[in-house]
């Protein structure tokens, strides 16, 4: 079986946050990583999918295997047409939640990954994008 | 609906997560560890996630609010065979587990139930003195 180099999956339900996680641990050894760089970019990918469902109101995630300058890594791309997030610098910090969360998704996501971008808008959606290098 | 299943082990109470946590079986855990602390008494609450490939918020949030409520039932929660790359990403994430004591496996695990039972029976003699 050859490893898809990009795939595509809704996010709709708890069910397809387990989904996105497996799905980011097959590019994950796809790409070659690490063990705990595997379940340091998997952790983020669950955070971010959990966010799409619970605050984004559910949406998608584009994963896929990169190549640049000979280093193989996987990118995430996690979009929604929720409400947006009105302040990011104040989403982004350490134990800030809107909702009953440790407020650790964002921050801990961006630590967790070697690129991280985040583009927001209010009623419009959120488009979040993790990637993680061997 | 699946439920994760709760051994009794000693006076303590066994739950091995083997499975990917989606939330419904995270509240349906916390729910029934509570009631099975109530039913038997139990003094511990040993939670294995050796299988467990990563621990994310929700799932510290879950181990969290099952120390903090087992504590109020007078029951200690150790928290068995997290793998290194897992407490290596906890650390990245900020996540603390404060409440959490942990132990590399179920016999280490009893064993710091077992002590503090220990010493809250001579603190009982103690009292009596
Ligand atoms: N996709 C999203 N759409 C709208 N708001 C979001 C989204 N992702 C995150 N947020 C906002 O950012 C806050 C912080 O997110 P996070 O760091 O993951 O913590 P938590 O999920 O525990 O609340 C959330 O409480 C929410 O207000
Ligand atoms: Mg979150």
């Amino acid at each position: 079986m050859t490893t898809p180099k990009i795939e595509r999956l809704d996010i709709r339900s708890s069910d397809d946050v387990v989904r996105v996680r497996q799905l980011a641990r097959t590019l994950a050894l796809g790409a070659g990583l690490s063990l705990v760089d595997q379940t340091k970019i998997i952790t983020a990918a669950s955070e971010l999918a959990r966010n799409t469902l619970d605050y984004g109101g559910g949406g998608f995630v584009v994963a896929e295997l990169v190549e640049a300058s000979g280093r193989r890594g996987l990118r995430l791309t996690f979009e929604d047409k929720g409400p947006g997030i009105p302040d990011i610098d104040a989403a982004l910090k350490d134990g800030f939640t809107t909702g009953k969360g440790m407020g650790l998704g964002l921050g801990g996501a961006r630590r967790l990954s070697n690129e991280f971008s985040i583009h927001s808008k209010p009623g419009e959606g959120t488009k979040v994008v993790i990637a993680r290098w061997k | 609906m699946d439920r994760i299943p709760i051994l009794k082990f000693g006076n303590a109470l066994l739950v091995t997560i083997q499975v990917d946590m989606h939330d419904r079986l995270a509240t349906a855990l916390e729910e029934d560890l509570t009631s099975k602390i109530v039913e038997y008494g139990a003094k511990g609450v040993l939670i294995d996630i050796s299988a467990l490939e990563i621990v994310d918020s929700f799932i510290g949030r879950m181990l969290d609010n099952i120390a903090a409520v087992s504590r109020i039932l007078d029951a200690d929660t150790v928290v068995v065979g997290m793998r290194p790359a897992v407490a290596i990403t906890l650390v990245e994430l900020g996540l603390s587990l404060t409440g959490v004591k942990t132990a590399l496996n179920v016999e280490r695990g009893m064993a710091l139930i077992h002590a503090r039972l220990k010493t809250s029976d001579s603190e009982d003699d103690d009292a009596e003195d």
